[in-house]
């Protein structure tokens, strides 16, 4: 039975943060080249573009998330048909995430040096060639580790989830540990907490050392 | 397009001459707008590279001769003036034009700039696969150019794992691989040991002589130009102050900047040597047995040779070599001696008479005091 809500709760967690993450990463990815590449001295310089959707990215990050969690209920409500469950929660995680790893997404993608990108376009290589070939690649190592930060803050972030009905471990962990001073089920949950975070940093630590090439090997 | 006649009428080298492209600078100028006012990058620079030359661009850091080069495949574009290659203003090409013209013009780096994630292969492979070339001729041709930089084992190589020249070699293959016209060089030696430097120029040289490509190298040492270029430009703070002939820019400089960048390769009179000498009058007579000090010069324009024992008999006494250095540019001897002679000539104006069809210019330091006195000495 308590089994059961554990497997259970660990399942949310994953789905929850599984699919948000994924989203994060699909739209983080092409806000961070859109917000590289329009800004000044940028290979699409559009100094306006760059000022409005990095003022939006800018709004989105300075909401705490229980905030925006709440905030959002209207959209969520028109996305998913519902602002409670584990869909609900699917919303707001996804949209509090996507402008912080965009962010860092963009940190990577400055840090190519302005050679390479001088080097493809003394090559031939168009705008699009540059931003596959070179700045992407180039920034890879940077952005699996900002994506592995991500997805551990919002194993953080989905704890909150339970507030609309989301479940999940921190969920879990509220209800039992806090609500019914049910310490053994809270120290379980952290203990299952720190496996999947750990887990999550160890094989975000190792792709990125894969995919970084620029020390010698 | 230029007429093909013409630019074999205008190669210095025979070869492939038709493969290459004139570069034209027609006042050319840059300016930047900034906080503190107008910054003037290049002004006015007016002149031509012909096809199929190695031309060195040379001046001190700041100079303008990074932003210069950049004007020819436009990574900048100047604000006034145009840069015509090959007949075409680079200024009026649009997106495509200007990748086609780029894809004609290799460019090498100060620092490389490989793509760390990219094996060897895929570093030359690129400029290739984003044009869309079918893989085999990828292939071929890859395989080709690394074989002709000598790396072709180091293929599946990262770039973090090969030395410095052969990073460079590295990039001079990926500037090759569209069979360009053009080869810029941006300082592409200065982060290399010396002995690197060699073997790349010789690489360059020999790149130029195969493929008959016209190669524009900037640089701030003088003896990158002295090793390979046909002509040099000098940029002075933005302005063209000297263009010409390596041999004829070496052997007489006109501008400070010039030999202030020349310097280094000068033979300097070591102060011992200056030590204890008297300045003379040209008029001025010479006393039996005085050791006279002589700095005789070759600029390259006769192509003299210093003639020791035509010296020796010129000036009518035994000589002895102190100090100096010939460079040979272009097959013309350049270069300074500084001699000590026990003329038996009495004035300082029969010295430089005797001398004169014997080197290009001649300067007497001076006259040795003690072996004078102890010749004055022996006299009386």
């Amino acid at each position: 039975m308590l089994l059961d809500m554990f497997i259970n709760a660990t399942l949310q967690t994953l789905l929850m943060v599984g699919v948000s993450a994924a989203f994060a990463f699909v739209a983080g990815v092409p806000i961070a080249v859109v917000l590289t590449t329009t800004a000044p001295g940028g290979i699409y310089a559009r100094p306006g573009v760059n000022r409005v959707l990095g003022s939006v990215v800018n709004v989105l990050r300075s909401a705490p998330f229980i905030i925006l969690l709440v905030a959002l209920i209207p959209f969520t409500r028109w996305v998913v048909g519902t602002s409670i469950g584990l869909w609900a929660a699917v919303v707001p995680l996804s949209i509090a995430s996507t402008p912080f790893f965009a962010r860092m997404v963009e940190v990577s993608l400055r840090e190519v040096d302005r050679g390479l990108v001088e080097a493809a376009q003394a090559m031939g290589c168009k705008r699009g060639h540059i931003v596959r070939h070179v700045l992407l690649p180039e920034a890879l190592p940077g952005i699996i580790a900002g994506f592995t930060l991500t997805v551990v803050t919002m194993i953080g972030s989905s704890a909150m989830a339970g507030a609309v009905g989301g479940g999940g471990l921190g969920d879990l962990a509220i209800r039992y540990g806090y609500q019914r001073f049910d310490t053994v089920v809270m120290l379980e949950v952290i203990a299952l907490l720190i496996v999947l975070v750990g887990a999550v940093q160890w094989s975000g630590d190792a792709l990125a050392r894969r995919a970084n090439r620029r020390e010698r090997a | 397009m230029t007429d093909l006649s013409e630019i074999r009428h205008v190669a210095p080298h025979e070869t492939g001459a038709a493969r290459g492209a004139s570069i034209v600078f027609e006042r050319v100028g840059k300016h930047y707008e900034g906080k503190g006012g107008r910054t003037q990058a290049l002004a006015g620079i007016d002149f031509r590279i012909e096809t199929g030359e190695v031309f060195g661009i040379i001046g001190r850091s700041g100079a303008g001769k990074s932003t210069l080069l950049r004007t020819v495949n436009r990574l900048e574009a100047p604000t006034e003036g145009r840069v015509l290659v090959h007949g075409t203003d680079v200024g009026t090409l649009d997106e495509d034009a200007l990748v086609k013209l780029r894809r004609r013009t290799g460019m090498i780096f100060q620092h490389f700039n490989l793509l760390s994630a990219k094996t060897v292969w895929d570093n030359v492979a690129l400029p290739l696969r984003v044009a869309g070339v079918p893989r085999e001729a990828i292939e071929r041709k890859v395989g080709a150019l690394l074989e002709l930089v000598g790396l072709a084992a180091k293929k599946d190589a990262y770039p973090a794992q090969l030395s410095g020249g052969q990073k460079q070699r590295v990039g001079i293959a990926r500037a090759l691989v569209h069979d360009p016209e053009v080869l810029l060089c941006d300082e592409a030696t200065s982060a290399l040991d010396p002995e690197t430097t060699q073997s790349i120029l010789a690489l360059l040289r020999d790149i130029n002589r195969r493929l008959g490509l016209t190669v524009v190298l900037i640089t701030h040492e003088m003896a990158v130009i002295r090793e390979i270029c046909d002509r040099v430009a000098v940029l002075e703070k933005g302005r063209l102050v000297e263009l010409g002939e390596v041999w004829r820019v070496f052997g007489d400089p006109r501008s400070d900047a010039t030999r202030a960048l020349l310097q280094p390769l000068l033979h300097e009179l070591p102060p011992e040597l200056r030590q204890g000498l008297r300045p003379v009058q040209a008029d001025a007579p010479l006393a039996p047995g005085a050791t006279v000090l002589l700095d005789l010069r070759l600029n390259g324009q006769h192509g003299r040779e210093f003639e020791l024992g035509a010296l020796a008999l010129a000036l009518g006494g035994p000589l002895q070599l102190l100090h100096g250095g010939i460079d040979r540019i272009a097959g013309r001897p350049l270069g300074r001696v500084v001699l000590s002679a026990r003329s038996s000539l009495r004035s300082v104006d029969a010295l430089r008479h005797a001398l004169a069809g014997l080197v290009d210019q001649v300067t007497v330091l001076g006259v040795r005091e003690e072996e004078e006195k102890e010749g004055a000495a022996h006299a009386a």
